[in-house]
């Protein structure tokens, strides 16, 4: 039975990772070299592809761009979405349910319908081709489920605490900052996760909204192709330097994150 | 439980609700706008009512494109939450390799959108990628960029590589929530593994495959990015989704009055089908 059960996983595990190998071998071999012949393994090893794209300032500056407004979005986003989540958790006030599906529907709204309100919007208003547009833009979807899971977790914390802090005289800020912030940290590394997941994969707003200063990775990835055909190395090590940075972060939240599974709450 | 009644908890909602509501009111209007009208340019428009609504709905466009996002995000459904509860139910309870494959499952779901179409449109080539290559090597003829069925297949496939795993993970939690004491009064009655599945696990899983249900139909209904990067959209229009028929439309052809009425449709219908996934989640709750 277990045996079994060992097998199947590793056939998925298998199916899941084949795809990322062959990129990542593919980052390694000349354009000859996959051009050429079907290898498992570089035959001649080559950083050369990494090297374009170190060398290069329109290349590294698409990672710096959008690790910036990613960033960006994560702060904004669990700064406003605390004190709601706090609001929703403990109180009852007019409007609250719907207000709530509200900003549910907002993580369900497709990109491609406010493609081009978006574009006019934002250029009316100074932010197209800025890292706090693409953040800002981001939040629509990003806030909705961060106040979602932030929601979560602090129902589990015990009114009688925030009680007990009012009755020794913290004021609101004072408690909210010492006392109940640490208590759900792990719920806010989890949030954070994701919305450096959601905001890191997002494409479709990201392009619409920058066109050179806070160009992102994603779109001058599409530069590889040229009317020499497609440069599959420096393509597929880029692909591979834009996982890098989510195999980071998962790697230092997956404590956090396992303690977020194990309650139950995504 | 009992919450106080206090208004004053607006203070606290106010600022996620300006922010959300500056992105998506006004766009939200917007549209609404553009679909009213006939534009030539800012100074010419007309009032058209609900012409671009009649014309929309029988443009063979929105039709086409309805009906295969239909069929995809039901085969999306049917694949990956069988598929997702399986894979939870391999995965190794607790300890050293349960973190290693819970982080191993975790990597499709990073990788940014675009580039889970690169990798496809690599892995999938019969001259460079391994997938292609191996088809076309037992005698399958197989090539995404031209034959229809296998386009359709392989974006399939590429959604059930990247998303199942969000299921998975999400019933993983599910079946850590359940205490050890069902599995016990189980194993006393002798009861089957098919029967501690039926009648233990999923039940219990309602609550997260009800919320998987709905990330997963949502996000397969708004697809865009990954068969853009991976064919374009065809070969011919078959595998043209709703949001890509529609930017096709707005910035393509640049037709922002039926592209307005079509935005309006396509957020109607999702609208519509949340709100049952919603009823029907705070009613399991309740229960």
């Amino acid at each position: 039975m277990n045996k079994k059960k060992t097998i199947g996983l590793s056939v998925y595990i298998l199916f899941l990772l084949l795809p990322l190998y062959w990129l990542l071998m593919m980052s390694f071999k000349s354009n000859q070299e996959i051009l050429g012949t079907l290898t498992f393994w570089p035959n001649d090893f080559t950083f050369a592809n990494y090297m374009t794209i170190f060398t290069d300032a329109s290349w590294y500056m698409g990672y710096i761009n959008s690790i910036y407004y990613v960033s960006l979005n994560m702060v904004i986003t669990l700064l406003v979405a605390l004190p709601a989540a706090y609001a929703f958790s403990r109180f009852r006030f007019i409007g609250d349910k719907h207000l709530f599906f509200w900003l549910l529907t907002n993580r369900m709204s497709p990109p491609a319908v406010f493609l081009l309100p978006f574009f006019q919007l934002y250029s009316s208003v100074g932010l197209f081709d800025t890292h706090i547009g693409v953040a800002l833009a981001h939040c629509l979807f990003n806030v909705p489920l961060a106040v979602w899971i932030l929601e979560g977790f602090m129902s589990g914390v015990p009114r009688e605490i925030d009680e007990t802090a009012y009755i020794d005289g913290y004021s609101f800020p004072k408690f909210f900052t010492k006392i109940f912030i640490p208590l759900i940290s792990s719920g806010i590394g989890v949030t954070a996760f994701f919305c450096f997941m959601f905001s890191w994969v997002e494409l479709l707003l990201a392009r619409t909204l920058t066109s050179v200063s806070a160009k992102p990775i994603a779109a001058v990835m599409t530069r590889t192709v040229s009317a020499s055909g497609i440069d599959w190395g420096v393509l597929a090590a880029a692909g591979v330097l834009t996982i890098l940075p989510g195999v980071l972060v998962i790697w230092f939240v997956r404590n956090h994150v396992a303690k977020g599974f194990a309650l139950g709450r995504v | 439980m009992n919450k106080p009644h206090s208004n004053k908890a607006w203070f606290l909602v106010l600022p996620v609700f300006i922010l959300v509501a500056f992105s998506a009111i006004v766009p939200l209007m917007t549209v609404v706008n553009y679909s009213l009208q006939d534009i030539f340019d800012v100074s010419t428009r007309y009032f058209v009512g609900t012409e671009w609504y009649r014309e929309i709905l029988n443009d063979s466009r929105l039709q086409d494109s309805l009906v295969r996002q239909f069929i995809f995000s039901g085969s999306v459904l049917l694949i990956e939450i069988p598929l997702g509860i399986g894979v939870a139910l391999m995965m190794p309870k607790s300890g050293k390799w349960s973190v290693i494959s819970l982080l191993v499952l975790a990597l499709p779901l990073l990788v940014p959108l675009n580039v889970v179409g690169t990798i496809w449109q690599i892995f999938g080539r019969a001259d460079i990628g391994l997938f292609g290559w191996a088809l076309n090597a037992i005698g399958i003829d197989y090539n995404y960029a031209a034959n229809p069925i296998d386009a359709w297949l392989t974006v399939l496939l590429m959604d059930v590589w990247h998303w199942t795993s969000l299921v998975a993970l999400l019933s993983f939690s599910g079946l850590r929530a359940i205490p050890d004491a069902y599995y016990q009064a189980a194993s006393i009655d002798r009861a089957s593994a098919w029967a501690v599945f039926r009648y233990i696990q999923l039940p219990k899983l309602k609550s997260v495959l009800l919320i998987g249900v709905l990330l997963r139909f949502m996000d397969s209904f708004m697809i865009y990015t990954e068969p853009f990067v991976l064919t374009g959209g065809g070969p011919g229009n078959s595998t043209t989704f709703l949001s890509q028929a529609l930017t096709k439309m707005a910035v393509g052809q640049f037709d922002i009055g039926p592209a307005g009425a079509f935005s309006i449709i396509y957020f109607l219908i999702i609208l519509l089908v949340s709100w049952l996934f919603y009823t029907a989640m705070t009613h399991s709750d309740n229960k």
